[in-house]
């Protein structure tokens, strides 16, 4: 029995109790406990965005005489700048730019067909199904689980024969294919949920198939498209495996550019430099994370039931 | 109904195909993903896996070969034995400081939000970033290291990147530094759906709190622990980007994994066949895990 038990309890028989918490130790032992713990793993967890931030902003001087903990005593901001604009990959030395900017015209072309594709497919299994469209929706689900190495061969077969292997395209289309399981999943439940007599009322209205998708069906659903979205958006950016196969060196990803140079050989290593980097590339699913919350714990909620 | 009727002269379309028929339309990309990519894709690679295949596929039998030369592949041992090492004590570590976490932040605590921002944060991160932070924060010469043998410990040793015997250990650190808070958040829910009149009335019987966890409350949450499982476990068969960013497979071959045996068998050296025996043998390992748990959800929901 502790404190906070007995103030619930307390507060569940309001009728008999006198009104208020019950004035509690925040140093009893059982808090101390509790918080320390919680204190000790946040240190775990916290570590390493604090050392990413110090290493970026110190000279390589102070680096080479401290250790990756020690805050830095001057700051310096050229490593940013350094890392941005000048770090070499072994292939070229214009910095991470390059990744970033191909990073984002892959992000917006597979964020926007993924999630429309999903959307659509989810409405049809929700609202128009036909027979064999749950089994299809099946064999769908069990792609969830193949692993990416089973089917990286046979899609650069398919982008060979299409004509996209190494284009921009060929990624776009690579990232849509392994999203919709999930996100299908998503958007089916989302809709499934919507209330039926809406569907009937606007069908006695005339509206048809698309009608109803895009003056009901999608209003309605603004959540859900930004939960798909954030699970997009944050799996899109951090992909490594599909960058590298399915795309030719200039139009590397930012996670591939970012290995590149941080783990080349040649040169003296400069790990600030390296650091900013790194930082740079986790910038945009951090700020997606910070700044979507609950929803993002939604959509990894969601995204862990599949199947 | 659908357009194609009211197209139809009001009458029925005489051929059932056109029932529905933008519906039909629109379901083209999931049946081309599903049976094209998915369903056909899986048995090329299969069928490829028993022809000699070298730098282009081609249909050439040899029976077994491939996946007799895989098993007696010493760097495939390695990675299979990594894979295995890695998968348990990630796994088990993983479901008990998940549930450890998301049972601490059950307790109504204060700053509940906070600590979950910070337990999750990491797993929007990827795995690169993730391992080159490891890399750093591991690195004898600057790490955690030097520091202890700063604090006088001159003797402390730790640089599990560059001793093949801890390689693991560096791997793991990172691993479950990214992959601990989904499964905390995925716990969190499960405790949140446990119904307030239990714990009451396990309080009204004086249980202690820990106890009332491991009689009650953990065997409640099966499902939530199932599903954990699941997703833990095929997050392990893949893998892949953590190890090439903080180890690239060293020293030596000592952090070898499977995917990354298939990456550079495939696209490196350009040996098909072999690569294609990986991907499959693979496949069979998820299946192994999977099938069991597929029927068990399917029998309980037939239940």
């Amino acid at each position: 029995m502790s404190a906070t038990e007995i103030t619930t309890a307390t507060r569940n028989a309001s009728a008999v109790a006198p009104r208020g918490a019950k004035p509690k130790n925040p140093f009893a032992p059982r808090n101390i406990m509790l918080y320390g713990t919680l204190i000790i793993f946040s240190i775990y967890y916290l570590l390493p965005l604090y050392v990413m931030l110090v290493t970026s902003l110190k000279g390589m001087a102070e680096i080479r005489v401290g250790n990756v903990f020690s805050p830095p005593v001057e700051i310096t901001f050229q490593p940013w700048v350094k890392a941005w604009s000048e770090a070499c990959t072994g292939i070229n030395c214009d910095g991470l730019s390059r990744g970033f900017w191909n990073s984002v015209r892959i992000l917006i072309p597979s964020l926007i067909l993924s999630v429309s594709v999903a959307a659509l497919t989810g409405y049809v299994l929700a609202c128009w199904r036909f027979k064999g469209s749950e089994i299809f929706f099946g064999i769908l689900l069990l792609g969830a689980f193949i692993p990416y190495q089973v089917l990286l061969y046979p899609l650069v077969i398919i982008l060979r024969e299409l004509g996209l292997f190494g284009s921009l395209w060929g990624l776009v289309l690579v990232h849509t294919v392994f999203a919709m399981p999930i996100n299908v999943l998503l958007f089916r439940n989302y809709f499934v949920a919507l209330p039926e007599e809406l569907f009937k009322a606007a069908r006695v209205d005339g509206a048809g198939f698309w009608g109803i998708f895009f003056r009901i069906v999608v209003p309605m659903s603004l959540p859900i498209f930004v939960v798909s979205g954030i699970i997009q958006v944050t799996g899109i950016w951090n992909d490594f495996l599909f960058g590298v196969v399915y795309t030719r060196p200039e139009n590397y990803p930012m996670t591939v550019q970012l290995n590149n140079i941080v783990n080349s050989v040649q040169g003296v290593k400069e790990y600030n430099v390296n650091m900013a980097a790194t930082l740079l590339t986790g910038l945009v699913p951090l700020v997606v994370y910070f700044f979507s919350g609950r929803l993002f714990v939604r959509g990894i909620a969601a995204g862990a039931v599949k199947g | 109904m659908s357009r194609a009727r009211s197209g139809g002269a009001h009458a029925r379309p005489p051929i059932r195909m056109f029932r529905n028929f933008s519906s039909k339309l629109a379901a083209i990309p999931m049946v081309l993903v599903g049976l094209g990519v998915f369903v056909g894709g899986t048995i090329w690679t299969i069928v490829h896996s028993f022809t000699d295949s070298r730098l282009l596929p081609r249909l050439r039998w040899v029976g077994f070969d491939q996946y007799e030369r895989l098993w007696s592949t010493r760097r495939w041992l390695v990675s299979i034995e990594n894979l295995a090492v890695y998968g348990i004590v990630s796994l088990v570590l993983t479901m008990c400081l998940g549930f450890l976490l998301a049972a601490l932040l059950d307790r109504k605590i204060r700053y509940e939000d906070t600590f979950r921002t910070i337990f999750l944060y990491p797993f929007a991160l990827s795995f690169i970033v993730t391992g080159l932070v490891w890399q750093w924060i591991l690195n004898p010469e600057f790490g955690i290291q030097s520091i202890m043998r700063g604090l006088g410990f001159a003797n402390f040793n730790f640089d599990p990147l560059y001793n093949p015997d801890l390689v693991i250990i560096g791997l793991l650190i990172a691993g479950l530094w990214q992959g601990t808070g989904l499964i905390m958040v995925i716990m969190l829910a499960g405790l949140r759906g446990i119904d307030e009149d239990i714990w009451k009335a396990t309080r009204v019987d004086g249980i202690p709190v820990w106890k009332t966890y491991v009689i009650v409350i953990i065997p409640m949450m099966k499902p939530v622990f199932v599903t954990a499982l699941v997703l833990v476990t095929s997050g392990i068969v893949k893998l892949y980007d953590l190890v090439v960013a903080m180890t690239s497979g060293g020293p030596g071959i000592a952090s070898e994994v499977p995917a990354k045996y298939v990456y550079d068998t495939l696209f490196t050296r350009q040996n098909l066949g072999q690569g294609f025996a990986a991907s499959t043998m693979m496949l069979v390992t998820v299946a192994i895990i999977l099938i069991p748990w597929a029927y068990m959800q399917f029998r309980e929901k037939r239940q």
